[in-house]
């Protein structure tokens, strides 16, 4: 029989960063966030909790564990005051600071089309490690949406 | 706005203390040889080697054919771990190391589990702490390695390494410990008397990253992991870092002079930080405290907040201190260490480690606790929870 010794280690694969020919290493910035991303962190937008709100959702991301609730305030179709609160990283607190500023006054069906990249494209950029972290605010977002709709069919 | 750096993270590294960065200067200097030379730059450099090599002998009691230079305390774990079961692999195949070890431990040890060894994880306590009875009861006939470090790196906490020890010898198990965050912080002069292995890194006690050190008692069966030369007595191949070594040895020195002291100094200023701390910020809880732990790490669980926020609301205040510990940073999910003591995620996220040192004032200390309390209640009033 052969050896059943097959578990080698292989890093994974190294060629995947490399610089093409002449090009400059990249410039670390001293701060691991851009500076919208900190400005959006320390002093995040739309802060805050809603009584009697037409949509609410509380989401979670398992991975890590964070966590956040938002608000909408809807008249006819429009989101016309949107409001957060979040247990999170920098990344999530800013990510869905920007979500919110983007959603508000924002129709529903066009708030609908928002996505994660929208968001971290409005913040010009933000680490690759910490991309997951925006999923959380327009993920709130379209929930909060369908929870809108829900609770607006039952009325009708 | 002038800001100055406040350094909380002296179990990260610390800053390089005068006399290493003294003794490593002629190196940079001309004196470049190679201490395997027969020339007098090789015998220069030889000297220094063996120099460094006779002062670390001197502050553990050992002979100095017992220091092993590494590359540091990463490098120093694999060779213990490694090179012990790869000795003793026809006596026996099952290790014992604790659920709080280092990466550097615990990622070789599941290493070792996936090529045939097998391994227990030895629990710990509330407290952070490994219970001997515990590993008592967990060693086999075919035991053959037992490794737990001195005092861990999150917590502080003390580990009953003595105790250990002497249990491994009257079985005639190796005796590892990874004293890496223990060395300048609790006297280890009289180690060999309870440990076979002994694990040192250099960057942790002022000294240059890039050095370290495997006390092996002699006698005690170790295969060579680094084969390529007769360096380090044949068990770690490859030219010695002549100048980070003296760095080390020159640290170590400081390390171990006016221990006492220095231990009474920083204790005492943790001990506000903590009372400050339990002062002003409610919702918090430190981590190993009813453990004896080393005088200068405080690890705290502030509920309802995450710890990165945290962090990086002080960082852009200037200070440093870290989140579980610094080798997870960039690794999502809560701490290992703090997991194992029976935290919850939720509370493990909301950990950070602050590790005081020799630079550390009264005043350092608090604004940092002034600093925490704003950016606790920051925080906390933008909380979902
Ligand atoms: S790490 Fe969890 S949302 Fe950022």
């Amino acid at each position: 029989m052969q050896s059943e010794d097959t578990d080698e280690h292989c890093p994974e694969d190294l060629s995947a960063d490399e610089p093409a020919p002449g090009e400059q290493p990249p410039e670390e910035p001293v701060l691991f966030y851009n500076e919208t991303v900190i400005d959006h962190f320390t002093s995040p937008r739309n802060v805050g909790e809603i009584d009697n709100p037409d949509g609410f959702a509380l989401v979670g991301d398992p991975a890590c564990g964070d966590q956040m609730k938002l608000w909408i305030r809807v008249e006819g179709g429009y989101i016309l005051d949107i409001k957060f609160k979040s247990f999170g990283c920098p990344g999530a607190i800013a990510t869905s600071s920007m979500a919110t500023m983007l959603a508000m006054g924002m129709h529903i069906d066009d708030a609908r089309l928002l996505t994660d990249d929208d968001v971290v494209r409005a913040l010009g950029g933000i680490p690759a490690n910490k991309e997951h972290c925006s999923l959380m605010g327009v993920g709130a977002l379209h929930a909060a949406i369908r929870d809108y709709e829900q609770r607006s069919s039952k009325k009708l | 706005m002038s800001r100055q750096t406040i350094y909380f993270d002296h179990n990260a590294t610390t800053a390089l203390c005068p006399e290493a960065r003294q003794a490593m200067l002629p190196f940079f200097e001309g004196e470049f040889g190679n201490p395997s030379s027969y020339h007098h730059l090789g015998r220069k450099a030889r000297a220094s080697l063996q120099a460094s090599r006779y002062g670390l002998a001197d502050i553990f009691n050992c002979g100095p054919g017992e220091v092993v230079f590494t590359s540091g305390g990463t490098e120093a774990n694999n060779m213990a771990l490694r090179g012990a079961a790869a000795a003793l692999r026809r006596r026996g195949r099952h290790i014992i190391v604790s659920a709080i070890e280092h990466h550097s431990v615990l990622k070789t040890a599941e290493a070792l589990a996936a090529s045939g060894y097998d391994v227990t994880f030895a629990p710990v306590d509330d407290q952070g702490v490994v219970d001997p009875q515990r590993v008592a009861a967990a060693t086999r006939p075919d035991t053959i390695l037992i490794s737990v470090m001195s005092a861990n790196n999150e917590t502080g906490a003390l580990q009953p390494v003595h105790e250990l020890g002497k249990l491994s010898r009257r079985q005639g198990i190796v005796f590892h410990t990874d004293a890496v965050q223990a060395f300048g912080k609790i006297d280890l002069g009289t180690v060999f008397e309870w440990a076979d292995l002994v694990t040192l890194a250099s960057h942790k006690i002022y000294g240059p990253a890039g050095a370290g050190a495997l006390l092996v008692r002699n006698g005690t069966p170790l295969a060579s992991v680094i084969t390529g030369g007769h360096h380090e007595r044949g068990l770690r191949g490859g030219t010695e870092n002549i100048a980070a070594i003296a760095g080390f040895a020159a640290a170590s020195l400081q390390a171990v002079a006016g221990l006492d002291e220095k231990a009474a100094r920083i204790g005492s200023l943790r001990d506000r930080f903590e009372a400050r701390l339990l002062e002003d910020i409610s919702g918090i809880c430190i981590n190993s405290r009813d453990a004896r732990r080393v005088h200068n790490t405080s690890n705290i669980c502030f509920e309802g907040v995450e710890s990165e926020s945290v962090l990086l609301h002080l960082d852009l205040l200037g200070i440093c201190a870290s989140a579980g510990s610094a080798c997870t940073t960039g690794e999502p999910g809560p701490s290992h260490v703090l997991r194992a003591m029976g935290l919850s995620n939720m509370q493990a996220q909301g950990a950070l480690r602050f590790s005081l040192g020799r630079s550390t004032t009264a005043e350092e200390v608090d604004t940092v606790a002034a600093a925490l309390a704003g950016i606790v209640e920051k925080l906390r009033s933008l909380s979902s929870l």
